[in-house]
């Protein structure tokens, strides 16, 4: 039991102890019987408050005394003296029971049930919580019956937020007390409260309130929470806007002509199917209301009714950061070779609204050229690729000019100009400035190269147009939490990479020497899919997808990577690889159900099959978390359930090739499983199917 | 220290199961189907559920039901939603859920739904998020879910979340470990987790583990060997328990064996418990050590049971 020694017990003890047990049981026999019979005599009720007193654990014994009060309320007629003294006999005996155990969640209610009567005086109740909470500031129990006494007596907001400054006063080490603060403080923001409306002054005084916690004692951690709070309260933006999209403003995209596609042929930089064009907006927020009423696109020909926009999110809360469409160009429009003015209008029409309940009110517009292009590809050049071999000696180093400059373009303008941003205030870089250069002070600890780390990070975000600063800074503090705080290495670890990708992806440069072409022997013209290479990087976590929906051909292999949520973005992926990372299970790769152009996928070298606990299983669509309809979740087509997970994840995929070599789960018969899955499959782990 | 004592665990609580004579089990005498719940399901981590005498545990658990469909603690104890779902979930262990009049207890636990979608416990109305995750997952393992609101439940347990990312008992409610648990579980049984912040609710988790490698369950407060299992499922279940050291969970763990006489306590040498000894055994079964059978996070019931549930045809 919670701090009681560990102790054999002496014989005599052991005697005396039985004697006891024997007079309790006896004590509980009497009173359930009396319960059973519905006996509330004076005797029988005084029984129950001395069970109460030794056991306030008894549940039965608080139900029963309600009965006994509820037919003692009924018989007295209302008289208030009686009514007092029958209501006053239970507060005596909550405080009894409260004083074994002030943790009592029976006692507890039962003091609630007895003020809800409305007939109690409350005055005494605060001088109770006064005393409960001088004994344990932290009892939480304290905390939630304060919390109901202030909502009988009414009282306001700001005179509990004073209490709880009297209680950090005391002792700063109170985190209930911060809680509690942090719930207030939010009501009275959120209410606009007059002296709770100038959100700068508001925070600048609670940064203020919060520092002196931190800095303490670096190790108590009463403040920190608070403290990430109110950053997050600084920095986070007000409105939903257009972060990026696919197409990016600007481009001029040739669009083979549907006869022409399919399995990998590429002859240009982007290549996709005319049935089958996605048009990706990226937020900076979760957005519900993107539809074909509050998105136009219009082209030569119209089609902008027919579009169907989908939230990308593993969820089916119809809100996402990511919306997707797909634009089916008409056979009819095929046959001329002209180019096409696209222009797609987000947020003109009111409708899209952010999760928090604000409105979409930035309208953008994205415009760009689509060509058809019809031209058959050479003759004697097989239009498609061989297997797809994720070796270095098939990569050709990408040269600038040798393929359209619309990539060079594209990477200029990943990220979408928003005006609301650009003249956003300065109180925010201010507060981020000061804060930055007080917890300096501190780097010598944890909590400061954290707060440090978080607070630069912070900074960037204000700005999203411009470079990243501070970012060599920001990863050394990371690679300096591994080894200050080593049981939470992967915490910083996973930071550290999210960091990573952010300096790999924000500039053109950048992300251009990491652009390979894709070279197959069969090919002797440069004319392979062009490759992001973010792999042996020692990435753990993914991220910046919003500067990467460009891309087609992707490999992030020789990482440390076991999740890839947020992939869902990259709708034009058609080549994945996520070999030598440490993938535990099929249902971390739900994303890949998304991803509705993907071909080839390798996830070989990973750790499928080899742990007993599946991290992913409740973040995954399946009847345990009731997220399936009956008929997409037909158990009879497997044979048996143990492989549920691959099915899930691969069923509707046409994939032409598939590596799973390398994982505890291959066998045979998972083999024959995917052969029979995946019909359009070519390629099993380097093997023709037949 | 060193490794798991899986047989004097066992005898232990088989010891207890019997002992009817002492100070403790009279005072824990109104929780028992709970204690049943913990001590089988150990039992069955570790592989020896048939070291019991199932009939005779169903006879006594049927006994416990009341009129209304719930069940007691013990026999002539009232019906509560907590000795509810442990009853459920021992039957489930033992296969035999078809023992229950499923339509008298769904019709029970859906009762006690509130206009909010919260959770009373019974009758007398005290409201919890426990609750919530009682009825979600009691519900769920009978396949009655769709007899209560689930999107109102939801839409509760979400007033219940809190600035840094966790869950308290109630609206405005301190963040703490074992609330998190279960509205975090409560979330992932009906498809809900997209509102939990991983990323800020798996660092406040991960920060429950102090310098001797132990959890505790809010900030600043003593490690416990039960907050190995409310933190460490809570953290699996968003996919964040590698934020944690797993190695030192695992010293911690069994450094609070009695590798004598068996039974796992909340700290290094204190008093061992049932209660303690399966949320040890459960923790290591997160933890992925040998020779004790997978867990499943959310409904706390191993695995093999639960995809027997969902997964049969």
């Amino acid at each position: 039991m919670h701090g009681r020694p560990r102790k054999p017990l002496k014989p005599v003890d052991e005697a005396a102890v039985a004697a006891k047990a024997e007079k309790l049981r006896a004590l509980q026999s009497e009173f359930l019987s009396n319960h059973q019979n519905k006996i509330y005599s004076k005797e029988a009720v005084e029984l129950s408050a001395k069970l109460l007193e030794i056991n306030p654990e008894l549940y039965t014994a608080w139900n029963y005394r309600k009965l006994a009060v509820q037919q003692n309320l009924a018989q007295c007629e209302s008289d208030p003296e009686s009514v007092n003294s029958i209501l006053n006999e239970e507060l005596k005996v909550v405080e009894n029971a409260l004083r074994q155990n002030f943790k009592s969640y029976g006692a507890w209610h039962h003091r609630k049930w007895v003020l809800e009567k409305g007939h109690s005086s409350m005055d005494k109740e605060l001088g109770l919580l006064d005393k409960f909470q001088a004994m344990d500031a932290r009892n939480f129990h304290a905390w939630n019956y304060r919390r109901f006494v202030a909502a009988l007596m009414k009282r306001s907001d700001e005179d509990e937020l004073e209490h709880t400054q009297n209680m950090i006063d005391k002792n700063l080490s109170n985190y209930s007390a911060w809680h509690n603060r942090s719930v207030l403080l939010s009501n009275l923001m959120k209410k606009a409260a007059p002296g709770f409306t100038n959100k700068d002054e508001v925070l600048t005084r609670e940064y203020e309130l919060v520092r002196e916690a931190l800095f303490t004692d670096e190790d108590d951690q009463s403040g920190w929470f608070y403290h990430l709070w109110l950053l997050d309260q600084t920095v986070r933006s007000e409105f939903p806007l257009l972060v990026s999209s696919w197409p990016v403003e600007g481009s001029d995209i040739s669009l083979p002509a549907a006869d022409y596609l399919d399995g990998c042929a590429s002859m240009n930089v982007f290549h996709y199917s005319s049935r089958n064009f996605p048009l990706v907006l990226y937020f900076n927020q979760y957005v519900r209301g993107v539809n074909s009423s509050t998105v136009s696109v219009s082209c030569g020909f119209n089609l902008n009714a027919d579009l169907i926009w989908r939230p990308l999110s593993s969820n089916d809360s119809q809100s996402a950061k990511v919306w997707a469409t797909h634009l089916a160009i008409p056979d009819a429009e095929l046959h001329s070779s002209e180019a096409y003015q696209v222009e797609v209008k987000v947020g003109f029409s009111l409708g899209i609204v952010s999760t928090t309940g604000v409105a979409y009110s930035h309208p953008s517009q994205i415009s760009f050229q689509l060509h058809l292009q019809k031209a058959p590809l050479e003759s004697g050049q097989d239009s498609r690729f061989g297997r797809i071999q994720w070796k270095d000696d098939c990569f050709a180093v990408y040269e600038p000019g040798s393929v359209e400059p619309d990539l060079v373009n594209l990477l200029d303008n990943l990220t979408i100009k928003n005006e609301v941003e650009s003249t956003a205030s300065t109180w925010q870089a201010r507060i981020i400035d000061d804060e930055t250069n007080i917890f300096r002070d501190l780097l010598d600890c944890k909590i400061g190269k954290l707060t440090v780390a978080r607070l630069l990070t912070s900074y960037n975000s204000l700005r999203p147009l411009d470079k990243p600063v501070h970012c060599k800074e920001v990863l050394e503090l990371y690679s300096e939490l591994m080894k200050l705080d080593p049981s939470h290495y992967r915490y910083y670890k996973d930071n550290h990479s999210l960091v990573l990708l952010q300096q790999v992806t924000s500039s053109k440069e950048s992300l251009l020497s990491r652009c390979f072409h894709y070279r197959d022997s069969t090919l002797s013209t440069n004319g392979g899919p062009l490759c992001l290479r973010l792999n042996n990087l020692a990435i753990s976590q993914l991220g910046s997808f919003e500067k990467l929906l460009w891309v087609q051909m992707l490999d992030l292999s020789n990482n440390e990577l076991q999740s890839i949520e947020g992939l869902e973005a990259l709708q034009l992926l058609s080549q994945l690889c996520l070999s030598n990372n440490k993938f535990r299970s099929f249902t971390a790769l739900e994303s890949l159900r998304c991803l509705k152009s993907l071909k080839v996928l390798d996830i070989s070298q990973n750790e499928i099959g080899s742990h007993s606990i599946d991290t992913t299983r409740y973040l995954f669509h399946s009847p345990l978390s009731h997220s399936v309809g009956s008929c997409d979740w037909n158990i009879n087509y497997l044979s048996s359930k143990t492989y549920w997970e691959a099915f899930f994840v691969l069923k509707d995929m046409g994939l032409t090739q598939l590596d799973v070599a390398g994982n505890a789960i291959t066998s045979q018969s998972f083999n024959v499983f995917l052969e029979k899955l995946l019909p359009t499959l070519k390629w099993l782990d380097g093997v023709e199917v037949n | 220290m060193g490794e798991l004592a899986a047989d004097k665990h066992v005898k232990y609580i088989l010891a207890v199961e019997k002992r009817k004579d002492n100070f403790e089990s009279a005072v824990l005498e109104h929780l028992r189907m709970n204690g049943a719940y913990w001590g089988l399901t150990t039992l069955d981590l570790l592989g020896k559920l048939d070291a019991v005498d199932s009939n005779e545990i169903i006879e006594w658990i049927l006994k416990c039901q009341h009129e209304s469909g719930g069940f007691a603690g013990n026999v002539g104890h009232d019906p509560h939603i907590l000795y509810t779902l442990s009853a459920i979930q021992v039957l489930a262990l033992f296969d035999k859920l078809n023992v229950l009049d499923v339509d008298k207890v769904s019709t029970y636990i859906a009762g006690l739904q509130n206009e909010d979608g919260s959770f009373s416990g019974d009758i007398w109305g005290e409201v919890d998020t426990r609750f919530s995750y009682i009825a979600i997952c009691g519900l769920s393992i009978l396949k009655c879910l769709d007899k209560i609101n689930v999107e109102r439940a939801v839409n509760y347990i979400i007033s219940c979340r809190n600035v840094d990312g966790g869950f308290g008992c109630t609206p405005g409610g301190e963040s703490h470990a074992g609330q998190i648990f279960c509205c975090v579980a409560a979330l992932a049984i009906t498809g809900a987790l997209h509102y939990v912040d991983k990323d800020l609710l798996g660092w406040w988790l991960c920060e429950r583990q102090v310098k001797s490698g132990g959890l505790n369950g809010r900030p600043e407060k003593l490690p416990d060997v039960c907050y190995s299992w409310w933190v460490l499922s809570s953290l699996t279940m968003i996919d964040r328990v590698h934020w944690i050291s797993k190695e030192k969970l695992i010293k911690f763990i069994l450094n609070c064996q009695d590798t004598e006489n068996g039974g796992i306590s909340d700290r290094p040498d204190d008093a061992v418990d049932i209660f303690h000894t399966y949320f040890g055994v459960a923790g290591l079964s997160l933890l992925e050590y040998p020779g004790v059978k997978a867990v499943d996070p959310a409904y706390a019931l191993p695995v093999d049971v639960v995809d027997r549930i969902f997964f049969s045809k």
